[in-house]
C-alpha cells in the first residue's frame, strides 16, 4: 500500500514555484508566514500545521493547472473551503499546499423551472438559498455554520443541518459535480437525476477531499413550504425529553427538525441570550412541522400530544417567523453559549439509532460524572445525531488527555449500540483512531484501494479520514491520539 | 425461509477470484434480461434469506439480500409499514438484492426518494472474496467513503450484496389515483404548485393525460382529492408503472429511460412521463444513436433497460479519461472482474 508522501518536498525546486507562480493570478499565492497563518487550521484549532504556500484559483481552469503541477512534482495538496470544519479535513499538510477554493464563488446558474442551481464550489450555503428565494426555492441543508461555509466544503463533508431529517443530507441534495482528479484531470458524474453507470456521486459527495477536487455542483433546489411551525417543549428530564423524542420517531412522524437541549445547554443559552427557559425546564425539546396547512394542524396536534404524553410541563407554539427564529436562536447559539461555562470545549459527533437515545444519554451522563467533567448535550435528536460538548481546560496538564479518553468513549458507546463515529463532522484527523474501532483492516484497506482509483499518487488531502492499517495496530487503539501536537502528529502519516 | 449462505457463496467467490473465473450473480432471476449479457457460472443468491434485524420503532430494516421483496412487505405489514422508496417488483420472486443491484426506482422518486438514499448500510462479498460491511443503520453516518450507494445500480459488478439496511416508513392510510386530461407543459406548472403542498407520491403523464397518486392521511387524501377534482383512476395504475408492467411497455422494441430536465417539452409523443417530467420511458425500434441523441438535445442522458440487443447495455462510456477513473474503482473492488463479466461494460 502506497504510505502517505512525506518524505519529499521539503525544497521544492524553483522551477515548481515559477510555475505555480505564472498560473496563479498575481495575489494568488501567498507564501509569507504571516499570510499562511491563517490556514494553519480549521474549525477544530487543535490541530495545527503550516503549509509551504496557499494557493488562491481564481478559475477552475487555474485549479486543474495547480493540480497537474503538484502532480508532477509530488506535492501533496489540501484543498479548503471557508476553513469551518470540525474535524481538521482541511489541516494543512506542512510539505504541501492549500488549495483555497474560496475564489470560485459564482453562482453560475438558478434554473427556477426545473428547480437546480450550478455553483462554483466557493459559493457560501446560504447564499444559495438567498439567490433561490426570489423563486420561493431554497438549498435545504443547512448545517449551522451555513453563514460561512461553502457548497464544496459541504460537498467533502457531506454536511447535515437541523432540517436534514425530513429535507436529507447534501448526498441527497445534489444531483451532479464537476471534479478534478490529482493529476488535474476534469471529470463529470451524475445528472439531471443523480445517476451514473457508477454512483462515484455517492463515493465523493463525503469524501473529506481525498478523491478529488470539486470546481461545480449541481444542487437541487426545493419549494418553501407554504407553513412551518415550531415547538419547544420543557421537560423535567433528560429521560422523559429523550423518551417523547423516540416516541415521535416512533409514530412515524417526520418533523422537519427534532432538537434536544439538556439542562447545562439551556442555562448556558440562557445566560447568553437572555430569553427565559420554562423554570425548572432539565430539557427542552424544539419540533417544528411544515408543509401544507391540512397536514400541519395533523402533524402539530400529534406531537404536542406525545410531548405531553411523555412529560412535557409546558409547550410553547410559534407561527410567524419572528417567533419561531425566537424559539430557535437558543438552539442555534448553543455552541457558543456553552464555549462561555469553560475555556475549551470538545464536540463530540456520532449517531446511534433513535430507539437507544434514553440509554446513551444516561449512560454519557454517569461517565461524565465519573471523569468529573461536564457534559452538555444539544443535538439533532430526530435523526440520531449527538453532539456531547465536553467542557474543560486546556491548561491544566492532562485534562485533554482525560477529555480525549472520554471523547473516545462515548463514541465506543455509539459502536456499541449500533451507531457510527462520525454523524455529520465527519473523520479529518480527529476520528481516524476510531475509524479503526468502526471497520475490519479489510474495509479499510478498500477504501485505501478507492482512494488509489482516483489519487494513486496519494496526493489529495493524504492523511485524512482513513487511517492506514498500521495504524490500527498500534496499542491504544482509540485512547492513543498519539500526538496532539501539531507537528508530531502529522508526521505519523 | 431465513438462512445465513454467507461463508458458503464467500468460499465460491474466493475461488473463482483464485481460478479467474467469472460469475452470474442471480437472485430471484427476474433481472436477467437487463444489462448487457454477462458471462459466468450462475452464483445462486435465493437461499441467502431472510431479515437479519427489525426494530419497527426505529423505521429500519436490514435483510438479507436473497429475500424476496414479496416475503419483506409481508413482514413489514404486519407492523403498518413498508419500504420508503418505490422499489419495481417483476415478479414474486424479484429479490433485494437484485433491485440494489439494478437500482431502478419507481414512480415515488421524486417524493419518496431514490433508492439509493433508503440504502443505509451494506454487507457485500467483494472480487476477492472477503465478507465487508459499510454503513450501518443509522440515518447519519459520514464514517468512510460510501460504499453502500455505490452498490446501487451497479448490477453486482462491485461485489455481492449480502444484507442491505434499508429506510422504512408507515403506511399510508389512504391512496388514491385521479387523472387529468391537459397539455404536458399545464401539467408541468401543476406539479410544480402541488410539490409540498400536496400530499404527492407518484405523477405521470400519458398520451394527454396526467395521474397523479396521493397518498398519506385518510384525511388529508380526502381533502385533497376533493380540492384537485378530476377523474379518479385504477389504484394498480402506479404499481403496473414502477413494475414496467402496463400495456405500454409491451410494444415492441427496445425500453429506454431519458433522464432529463423535468420541464422539457413532451418530445418525442410516444413517450411515458414519469418523475414529474425527470424520467421519460420510450419503447422503440429506434437505433440507439438516435435515442440518445433526443436524451442529449435536452441536456439529459439516455439509459437502456431492454430489448432485443443486449451489446448496448445501459449506459453510453462516458469521456475515456472517466471511463478510465470508472475502470479502476471497478478493480479496486473486483480486481480479477469475475464479478457479472460484461453486464456493464464489455470486459469488466
Amino acid at each position: 500500500m502506497k504510505e502517505f508522501t512525506e518524505q519529499k518536498a521539503t525544497t521544492l525546486p524553483t522551477a515548481f514555484w515559477r510555475s505555480l507562480r505564472r498560473i496563479l493570478p498575481a495575489d494568488g499565492l501567498l507564501t509569507k508566514p504571516t499570510q499562511v497563518a491563517v490556514y494553519e487550521c480549521d474549525g477544530l484549532p487543535v490541530y495545527r500545521a503550516r503549509p509551504l504556500a496557499v494557493a488562491l484559483p481564481r478559475t477552475r481552469a487555474q485549479v486543474g493547472l495547480v493540480l497537474a503541477l503538484c502532480s508532477r512534482y509530488g506535492v501533496p495538496v489540501v484543498a479548503r473551503g471557508a476553513g469551518t470544519g470540525l474535524s481538521g479535513g482541511a489541516l494543512p499538510h506542512a510539505h504541501g499546499i492549500v488549495l483555497s477554493l474560496a475564489r470560485l464563488n459564482r453562482i453560475v446558474a438558478i434554473d427556477p423551472h426545473n428547480r437546480t442551481a450550478r455553483l462554483e464550489p466557493g459559493v457560501r450555503n446560504i447564499a444559495v438559498s438567498e439567490a433561490a428565494a426570489p423563486y420561493g426555492l431554497f438549498y435545504a441543508p443547512d448545517p449551522s455554520s451555513q453563514i460561512a461555509c461553502t457548497i464544496g466544503g459541504n460537498v467533502a463533508e457531506n454536511a447535515g443541518g437541523v432540517h436534514c431529517l425530513k429535507y436529507g443530507l447534501t448526498t441527497h441534495n445534489v444531483l451532479a459535480v464537476q471534479f478534478f482528479t490529482a493529476d488535474g484531470v476534469l471529470h463529470e458524474v451524475g445528472g439531471v437525476t443523480g445517476e451514473g453507470p457508477l454512483d462515484l456521486l455517492a463515493l465523493l459527495v463525503g469524501s473529506e477531499g481525498l478523491l478529488g477536487v470539486v470546481v461545480e455542483v449541481m444542487v437541487r433546489l426545493t419549494p418553501k413550504p407554504p407553513a412551518t411551525v415550531a415547538l419547544l417543549a420543557a421537560f423535567r428530564s433528560l429521560g422523559e425529553a429523550a423518551a417523547s423524542v423516540s416516541a415521535v420517531i416512533g409514530e412515524g412522524i417526520i418533523p422537519a427538525g427534532l432538537e434536544l437541549m439538556d439542562a447545562l445547554a439551556l442555562s448556558a443559552a440562557q445566560d447568553y441570550i437572555g430569553i427565559p427557559y420554562p423554570p425548572d425546564s432539565q430539557a427542552v425539546v424544539l419540533a417544528e412541522v411544515d408543509g401544507d396547512l391540512a397536514t400541519i394542524e395533523l402533524d402539530v396536534a400529534h406531537v404536542r400530544r406525545l410531548l405531553l404524553g411523555h412529560g412535557a410541563f409546558a409547550i410553547e407554539e410559534a407561527r410567524s417567523e419572528e417567533d419561531r427564529r425566537r424559539l430557535w436562536l437558543g438552539r442555534k447559539s448553543a455552541f457558543p453559549a456553552v464555549g462561555r461555562l469553560a475555556p475549551d470545549y470538545y464536540c463530540m459527533d456520532g449517531t446511534i439509532p433513535r430507539s437507544a437515545l434514553v440509554s446513551v444519554l444516561a449512560e454519557i451522563g454517569e461517565r461524565s460524572r465519573h471523569y468529573g467533567l461536564p457534559v452538555a448535550n444539544v443535538f439533532h435528536a430526530g435523526d440520531g445525531n449527538l453532539h456531547p460538548l465536553i467542557l474543560y481546560d486546556a491548561k491544566i496538564p492532562g485534562e485533554l488527555e482525560r477529555v480525549e479518553e472520554l471523547g473516545a468513549e462515548i463514541l465506543r458507546l455509539c459502536l456499541a449500540y449500533g451507531g457510527t463515529i462520525s454523524g455529520e463532522h465527519g473523520v479529518g484527523v480527529e476520528k481516524l483512531d476510531g475509524m479503526c474501532a468502526q471497520f475490519t483492516a479489510a474495509e479499510l484497506a478498500t477504501f485505501h484501494a478507492l482512494k488509489s482509483a482516483f489519487d494513486p499518487h496519494h496526493l489529495l488531502n493524504p492523511g485524512k479520514a482513513v487511517p492506514t492499517p498500521a495504524r490500527c495496530v498500534e496499542p491504544g487503539g482509540m485512547h492513543v491520539h498519539g500526538g496532539r501536537l501539531p507537528f508530531s502528529s502529522l508526521e505519523r502519516f | 425461509m431465513t438462512h445465513d449462505d454467507t461463508a458458503t457463496l464467500a468460499a465460491i467467490v474466493r475461488e473463482a477470484y483464485d481460478r479467474q473465473t467469472p460469475l452470474e450473480i442471480v437472485g430471484g432471476g427476474t433481472r436477467r434480461h437487463l444489462g448487457r449479457a454477462p458471462d459466468g457460472q450462475p452464483l445462486p443468491l435465493a437461499s441467502h434469506s431472510g431479515v437479519v434485524e427489525y426494530e419497527p420503532s426505529g423505521f429500519v430494516v436490514t435483510v438479507r439480500a436473497g429475500t424476496t421483496l414479496h416475503d419483506l412487505d409481508a413482514v413489514l405489514s404486519r407492523e403498518g409499514q413498508k419500504v420508503t422508496v418505490d422499489i419495481p417488483r417483476f415478479s414474486s420472486t424479484s429479490t433485494v438484492g437484485g433491485a440494489i443491484a439494478a437500482g431502478f426506482t419507481g414512480p415515488g422518486r421524486p417524493y419518496t426518494g431514490a433508492l439509493r438514499d433508503s440504502v443505509l448500510g451494506t454487507r457485500i462479498i467483494s472480487g476477492t472474496g472477503q465478507v465487508l460491511t459499510f454503513g450501518g443503520k443509522v440515518l447519519k453516518n459520514v464514517a468512510g467513503f460510501d460504499v453502500s450507494r455505490l452498490m446501487v445500480g451497479a448490477f453486482g459488478t462491485l461485489g455481492v450484496i449480502l444484507d442491505v439496511t434499508l429506510r422504512v416508513s408507515r403506511c399510508p392510510e389512504d391512496v388514491q389515483v385521479i387523472e387529468f386530461e391537459m397539455s404536458w407543459s399545464d401539467a408541468r406548472e401543476r406539479l410544480k404548485r402541488w410539490e409540498g403542498d400536496l400530499p404527492l407520491t407518484g405523477a405521470f403523464y400519458h398520451r394527454g393525460v396526467l395521474s397523479v397518486r396521493l397518498a398519506g392521511r385518510a384525511a388529508r387524501v380526502t381533502a385533497a382529492v376533493r380540492e384537485l377534482g378530476g377523474e379518479r383512476g385504477r389504484p394498480e395504475v402506479f404499481t403496473e408503472l414502477r413494475d414496467l408492467a402496463l400495456e405500454f411497455f409491451r410494444a415492441p422494441g427496445s425500453l429506454w429511460r431519458l433522464l432529463v430536465p423535468p420541464d422539457s417539452p413532451w418530445d418525442p409523443q410516444e413517450t411515458l412521463i414519469d418523475w414529474a417530467g425527470a424520467q421519460r420511458f420510450w419503447v422503440t425500434l429506434a437505433p440507439a444513436q438516435k435515442v440518445r441523441e433526443k436524451a442529449l438535445q435536452y441536456g439529459g442522458q439516455a439509459v437502456w433497460v431492454w430489448g432485443p440487443d443486449r451489446s448496448e447495455g445501459p449506459w453510453a462510456a462516458p469521456p475515456a479519461a472517466t471511463m478510465a477513473l470508472l475502470t479502476r474503482v471497478k478493480a479496486a473492488l473486483d480486481p480479477q472482474a469475475i464479478l457479472n463479466r460484461g453486464r456493464l461494460y464489455p470486459d469488466w
